[in-house]
C-alpha cells in the first residue's frame, strides 16, 4: 500500500505566534517553527500500515524553504521519501487554493492511501481533507480515532463529541486522524542520520500545471484583512472567605455558567 | 543546549547532531526524569525496561557501526551521555557500561559469531551486558588480578570474583577479564552458566539508580568458543576503559548542567532580606564561576569529541577530560547545594543526588588520582606506579 501523509510546518503552539503586519500572514521570522504536532501521528500511522502492509511512505508539504526543516523531522520518524511544494507564488494561499495544489501534487504520486492530521495548530480550520477528497474524487474520511484495512476497504472510528462513528471507504481515499490514534514514535538516532540522505523531490508550481494567479493572495478565495492581538487577560476575581466563601464561589461559577 | 551556553556552544554542532541530543532529552524527559527520584530513594531501577526504551531509540552501542548499532560518531555520543547523565549518572552509567565497555568489548575484540550472537540482541536492549574487570582487592591495579582462567580440555574454567561491576544483576552476557596462563584474557560468558553469580550491592549512598554486582565465578566453565579471540593482554580492557571515560568527560557535564539551571531557577525566585537570593554577589560569583567552568569543560569534551572522530584521541587526552569534567562537575554539584540551602539537601532538588553520584564517577573508569598519574607520566617520562 502507497501512504502519502500531508504534513505542515506550523509556529509552536506552546510559543507566542503573531501575523506580519504588513500582508497578515503568519510571522515565520519570529516563530519556532516546528512540524504540527497532529501530524506526526499521521506519519505513525502510515509507518505502521507500511510494517503490516508493506509499500511505500512518502511525506508531502507545501510551503517555504525552511518548510524543509518539517519533512526532515518527518523522515526522521521512517517515511522513505518526500515532496516539498515550493514556488514563491504560494505565499498567502487559503484554504481553497492549497487544496488544489496539494491535490496536482497527490496526482503526480497516485497514493492508495492518504494520511493527514485532523488539523493544524496555526490555521485550526479542518478543511483539508475535505477539500482534496472533492477535488481527486475520492472519499475522505475524517477525525479517525482508529483506522484498520482489510484489503481495499478502510474502516475508520470517527470520534465525535458523544462517542464515535464507524465509516468505511475503498481505496483510494484520505483519512484524517486525531492525537488518540497512537503513539507516535521517537525518531531513531539512525533515523534522524538517515533522514538526510532520503531523496525529497521539489515541485514548482508550473511542474504541478498550476498558473500562478490560481494560488496565493491573487488565486485565494479569502483572505485576512485585519487583525487584532488577543486582548491581555484580566485580573481574576478573588473570593474572600468571611463565612461565605462557599456561596460566593458558587456564584462565581454560576454566573461564568461553569454551573 | 540548554539556555545555559553563554559561548554559542550550540553553534559548533551540525544540525544532525543537535537533534539527536533534543530526542535523547526528549526520551529522558518522558521517561527517566518523571521517575528518577523514586528509582534513586528505592535504590532500584527497572534496567531492563530502559534498556529497551533506549535500544528503540537506538542509544545502545549507538557509536559503533553495523550489527543494529547507529554507527553515529563520538561527538552525538558524548552528547546522548550529556543528555543522559543530566537525568542520573546512574542512567548514564547503564547505557555507558552496555555500549562502550560490554559492546565495545565483544565488538572490538569477538569473533564473528559472538559479535553475531550478542551486538545485535544488546543493541535493542534485549539483551544487558557487563564489564567484569575489578575485583574487590584489586580497582586501579588491574594487573594484580586475582581471577583465573585455566584451561581444561578444550575448555576454560574460570575462578575469581568481580566488584563494582554494574548491570552485573541484571546483565544476560558478561565480559570477564582473568589471567590466563599467557596473560590477560577475556571472555563473554553468558550469565546463566553454571557457577556464575551476580548478587546486588547494597547499601549504596551514590548511584542508587543504577543496579550494581557483587560476580562470583566458582568453576564457571565455557568453551574456547566463549574467549575473545583478538583480546591479548590488559591493553584490551584498559582500551574499553578509554572508549567509556570519552563517554564520561561529556556525561558530567549533564549533571552539572542540571544542578546549574535548576541552582539559576531557584536562585532567581528564592527570596532573603527582600530580594532574590540570585541578586547577591556572592551567588552570582558562585554561578559565574561554575558557569565559566562548565563552559571549559564543554569545549573540552568538544574537542576531544572531535579528535575522536577524526581517530586521533590519545588516552592521555581522555584523561585529561575525564580527570577534569567531573572533578569540575562534582564542584558545581556541591556548590550549587550550597545556593540552595536547606533545600539542597532534598530528593525534591536533583541537586546532591548528583553531588553523590558523581563522587562515584570520580572514582570509577580511572580514579583522578590515576588520570593524574597518566598526565604525569606523559608530561615527565616517568611512570609513578610501576
Amino acid at each position: 500500500m502507497n501512504i502519502v501523509v500531508l504534513v505542515k510546518q506550523v509556529p509552536d503552539s506552546g510559543a507566542e505566534r503573531e501575523l506580519r503586519s504588513d500582508d497578515q500572514t503568519i510571522d515565520r521570522s519570529s516563530a519556532n517553527n516546528v512540524l504540527n504536532e497532529m501530524d506526526e501521528y499521521a506519519v505513525e500511522e502510515a509507518l505502521k500500515l507500511q510494517e503490516a502492509l508493506g509499500g511505500e511512505v512518502t511525506v508531502l508539504t507545501m510551503g517555504p524553504e525552511q518548510a524543509g526543516e518539517a519533512i526532515r523531522k518527518a523522515l526522521q520518524m521512517g517515511p522513505d521519501k518526500a515532496v516539498h511544494v515550493l514556488d514563491g507564488a504560494l505565499h498567502g494561499s487559503c484554504a481553497v487554493a492549497t487544496s488544489k495544489v496539494l491535490a496536482a501534487a497527490l496526482r503526480t504520486l497516485n497514493p492508495d492511501l492518504v494520511l493527514a492530521g485532523a488539523e493544524s495548530t496555526d490555521g485550526r480550520v479542518q478543511v483539508m481533507p475535505h477539500m482534496i477528497a472533492e477535488r481527486l474524487g475520492i472519499a475522505a474520511l475524517t477525525g479517525a480515532r482508529k483506522l484498520t484495512v482489510d484489503g481495499g476497504t478502510l474502516t475508520v472510528e470517527r470520534q465525535t463529541e458523544e462517542g464515535y462513528e464507524v465509516v468505511t471507504a475503498a481505496t483510494p481515499a484520505i483519512v484524517s486522524v486525531w492525537d488518540t490514534i497512537n503513539e507516535p514514535r521517537y525518531p531513531s538516532l539512525k533515523g534522524i542520520m538517515a533522514a538526510k540522505k532520503k531523496p525529497v523531490q521539489t515541485l514548482s508550481l508550473a511542474d504541478l500545471g498550476i498558473s500562478p494567479d490560481e494560488v496565493g493572495f491573487a488565486g485565494s478565495t479569502s483572505t485576512v484583512v485585519e487583525s487584532t492581538k488577543r486582548p491581555p487577560r484580566q485580573a481574576g476575581t478573588k473570593v474572600t472567605d468571611s463565612g461565605d466563601g462557599g456561596v460566593q464561589l458558587v456564584e462565581f461559577l454560576a454566573t461564568e455558567r461553569f454551573v | 543546549m540548554s539556555t545555559l551556553d553563554l559561548l554559542g556552544l550550540s553553534e559548533l554542532h551540525s544540525g544532525e547532531e543537535r537533534e539527536i541530543s533534543s530526542t535523547v532529552r526528549r526520551l529522558l524527559d518522558d521517561q527517566v526524569r518523571p521517575h528518577v527520584m523514586q528509582w534513586y530513594e528505592d535504590g532500584r531501577v527497572p534496567a531492563r525496561e530502559l534498556a529497551r526504551e533506549f535500544g528503540k531509540l537506538g542509544l545502545l552501542g549507538m557509536h559503533l557501526s553495523g550489527y543494529g548499532c547507529a554507527g553515529a560518531s563520538a561527538v552525538a555520543y558524548g552528547l546522548a551521555c550529556l543528555e543522559l547523565e543530566a537525568a542520573d549518572s546512574g542512567v548514564r552509567s547503564l547505557v555507558s557500561v552496555q555500549g562502550s565497555l560490554a559492546m565495545y568489548a565483544i565488538w572490538r575484540y569477538g569473533s564473528a559469531e559472538q559479535k553475531q550472537e550478542w551486538l545485535p540482541r544488546m543493541a535493542t536492549g534485549e539483551a544487558l551486558g557487563c564489564f567484569g574487570l575489578t575485583e574487590p582487592d584489586h580497582g586501579s591495579d588491574p594487573a594484580s588480578m586475582a581471577t583465573r582462567a585455566r584451561r581444561d580440555g578444550t575448555d576454560w574454567i574460570l575462578d575469581g570474583g568481580k566488584m563494582w561491576i554494574t548491570n552485573a544483576p541484571v546483565a544476560a552476557v558478561a565480559v570477564i577479564w582473568a589471567r590466563g596462563p599467557e596473560g590477560i584474557v577475556g571472555f563473554a560468558v553468558p550469565t546463566d552458566t553454571p557457577g556464575f553469580t551476580a548478587r546486588e550491592v547494597r547499601h549504596k549512598l551514590s548511584l542508587r539508580a543504577s543496579s550494581t554486582g557483587e560476580v562470583v565465578l566458582d568453576g564457571v566453565r565455557v568453551p574456547e568458543s566463549a574467549r575473545l579471540p583478538e583480546a591479548r593482554g590488559l591493553k584490551a580492557p584498559l582500551s574499553c576503559l578509554t572508549e567509556a571515560r570519552a563517554g564520561i568527560a561529556w556525561g558530567a557535564l549533564g549533571a552539572a548542567r542540571d544542578c546549574l539551571t535548576v541552582t539559576i531557577d531557584y536562585a532567581t525566585s528564592r527570596y532573603q532580606f527582600g530580594r532574590p537570593v540570585a541578586g547577591f554577589q556572592l551567588t552570582q560569583a558562585k554561578l559565574a564561576d561554575m558557569a565559566v567552568e562548565w563552559h571549559k569543560g564543554y569545549l573540552l569534551a568538544l574537542h576531544l569529541g572531535r579528535r575522536a572522530d577524526a581517530g586521533i584521541l590519545t588516552p592521555e587526552q581522555v584523561s585529561v577530560g575525564k580527570l577534569n569534567n567531573v572533578r569540575e562537575a562534582l564542584a558545581i554539584a556541591r556548590t550549587c547545594r550550597t545556593i540552595l540551602g536547606a533545600n539542597g539537601i532534598s530528593g525534591e532538588y536533583p541537586v546532591l543526588r548528583h553531588a553523590n553520584n558523581l563522587e562515584s564517577v570520580l572514582t570509577y573508569e580511572g580514579t583522578s588520582e590515576i588520570h593524574q598519574l597518566v598526565i604525569g607520566q606523559k608530561l615527565t617520562g616517568l611512570s609513578a606506579f610501576s
